[in-house]
């Protein structure tokens, strides 16, 4: 049976993606709040908005820290609480879940979770060695690794084990590139042939250049309150009736198991459970495609597919829109693009366009269920939620 | 023996410079901790012993990096990868004095170490790395 809401979202909006120069995080997340504040005519955001959870990775890249009062002083929201969330890529996912935390314990009605990253401004070596700091210094990157060599050992081991081939992990790419082409918000809103990806330049292989997700700006919103209060706010809400979370090593040398992302395997098992539904009930799901290879691992953690068969998953257009399961239906973070800290709540943002019939060109016709999944770094945070409209 | 220096990650560079690489053990559960850590994550044990790891093990999995931060990019490109010791304890480092399409899971590789850091800047650890047990 359909669990029951825990929350419920009134009110989404995403910044547009990509290289947005002279602007910075919080003037681009002043373009998701209006957004969501335009889409929502009966909120009276500074009134009703009890606590924000604001998202953010790295102080380094615009020497700024103290996101969530800064965020708030640009929108307006002067002078309610206001939380920094970090968990690397998956920072506003947590957003998403201390929204739940406040929701839940009674302590706010109505919270606004988002998540905000200012990212090309920088030189790609300085991007690197910022979005490295996600992983182990002392070991990993002291020896070397780089966010794209993690993952990238990741991948030779599920090659090794599965025989997952190279052309399999730029399937994802295609395909995501092919969603990504119907999304006015994507930072690249174009097709990429399959000869194209396999043959672009190696950055740590056997992951090549368009085996990795983008580098972008962006900032992404979502308006929560609790399910009673929903309709007064809208009369299309989209609950989330499922959630989980779970932590790793940080260093990927202390797993055992290198072809699966154990964090977000344990947060979907719980976001099953609580919502009271299966991998099969799942209509559109945006996955943690930050490298193909974690695309295909996601199909087999969340149970779309069996251990060892995500390279066929893809093969067989399970994936794509009109397949079992429509995954990364915005493009993802491979097209869409991935300013890191804004991913989790622009996962979000997409399951709600979807279950709201709002995603144009890409709709997955009918689609009443949802999930987004979102890790940090090399999966030492992972959380999964499930989503259902009305 | 030393068991009085602290189960840290300074220690453990430590021991690198004397050639060494040595991990934690609970004395409790019997757990085997590298890196070493002050409380052992199984037991909450604080009663900790040093042990050496064995220098020989096998590559589990890898990867070739090219584009690579500012500190590394003189080397590119190199080739990183995770290492099952002997004992099952495992450590990432880089693999080097070997042809890079010869790298492959399973491979018998061998620990061996840097002439010490001279950076002056934090950190100051020496690096291990890993070649080939059997030399092409
Ligand atoms: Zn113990």
């Amino acid at each position: 049976m359909k669990g029951k809401p825990l929350v419920s979202i009134v009110s989404a909006g995403m910044s547009r993606f990509g290289k947005r120069e002279e602007l910075y995080g919080r003037e681009l997340f002043v373009e998701a709040a209006s957004e969501a504040f335009k889409r929502c005519p009966n909120l009276n955001p500074r009134e009703d908005i009890k606590a924000a959870f604001i998202g953010m990775m790295g102080e380094s890249f615009e020497h700024q820290g103290h996101t969530g009062p800064t965020a708030l002083n640009w929108i307006g929201l002067l002078p309610t609480q206001a939380f920094r969330t970090e968990g690397a890529c998956g920072s506003s996912a947590t957003a998403i879940r201390c929204g739940l935390f406040a929701i839940l314990s009674g302590l706010a009605d109505i919270a606004l979770v988002g998540g905000v990253e200012k990212m090309t401004h920088r030189a790609t070596a300085e991007v690197t060695e910022y979005l490295a700091m996600a992983c182990d210094f002392p070991f990993e990157q002291w020896n070397g690794l780089t966010f794209p060599g993690l993952f990238a050992m990741v991948a030779t081991a599920h090659m090794h084990k599965y025989g997952t081939t190279e052309e399999q992990m730029a399937l994802v790419a295609v395909k995501n590139h092919h969603h990504g082409s119907m999304n006015p918000k994507a930072h690249m809103q174009k097709e990429v042939p399959l000869e194209k990806a396999l043959s672009s330049r190696v950055i740590a292989w056997p992951l090549k250049l368009y085996d990795c997700s983008l580098i972008s700006d962006g900032a992404s919103c979502l308006i929560l309150t609790k399910p009673e209060l929903a309709k007064k706010f809208t009369d299309t809400p989209v609950h989330i009736i499922g959630s989980g979370q779970a932590s790793d090593t940080i260093g990927l040398y202390e797993r055992k198991d290198f072809t699966s992302l154990k964090a977000g395997k344990l947060a979907g098992r719980e976001a099953y459970n609580m919502a009271g539904v299966n991998p099969s009930d799942i209509n559109v799901a945006e996955v943690h495609d930050c490298f193909t290879i974690a695309e295909i691992v996601a199909y087999e953690d969340l149970g779309f597919c069996r251990p060892g068969k995500g390279g066929r998953f893809i093969e067989d257009g399970q994936s794509q829109i009109g397949g079992k399961i429509a995954t990364c239906t915005s493009g993802g973070l491979k097209s869409k693009g991935h300013p890191v800290g804004a991913t989790g709540t622009a996962q979000a943002y997409e399951v709600y366009l979807q279950l709201t019939e709002e995603a144009g060109k890409r709709q997955v016709g009918g689609a009443e269920i949802g999930l987004t999944h979102n890790v940090g770094g090399l999966g030492a945070t992972g959380v999964v939620n499930i989503y259902s409209r009305e | 023996m030393a068991d009085d220096k602290p189960f840290t990650i300074e220690s453990f560079y430590n021991f690198v410079k004397e050639k060494k690489l040595m991990g934690g053990k609970c004395r409790s559960c019997g757990k085997l901790l590298v890196p070493p850590k002050p409380l052992c994550p199984e037991c909450f044990s604080s009663d900790l012993t040093w042990k050496e790891i064995p220098k020989n093990g096998k590559l589990r999995t890898y990867t070739v990096i090219h584009v690579a931060p500012k500190q590394f990019q003189a080397f590119t490109p190199y080739a990183v990868g995770i290492v099952e010791l002997e004992d099952g304890a495992q450590l990432p480092g880089m693999i080097r004095n070997v042809t890079l399409d010869k790298v492959q899971v399973g491979m018998q590789l061998t620990v061996d170490f840097d002439a010490e850091q001279t950076t002056h800047e934090w950190p100051h650890w020496p690096r291990y790395y890993f070649k080939p047990t059997h030399p092409e």
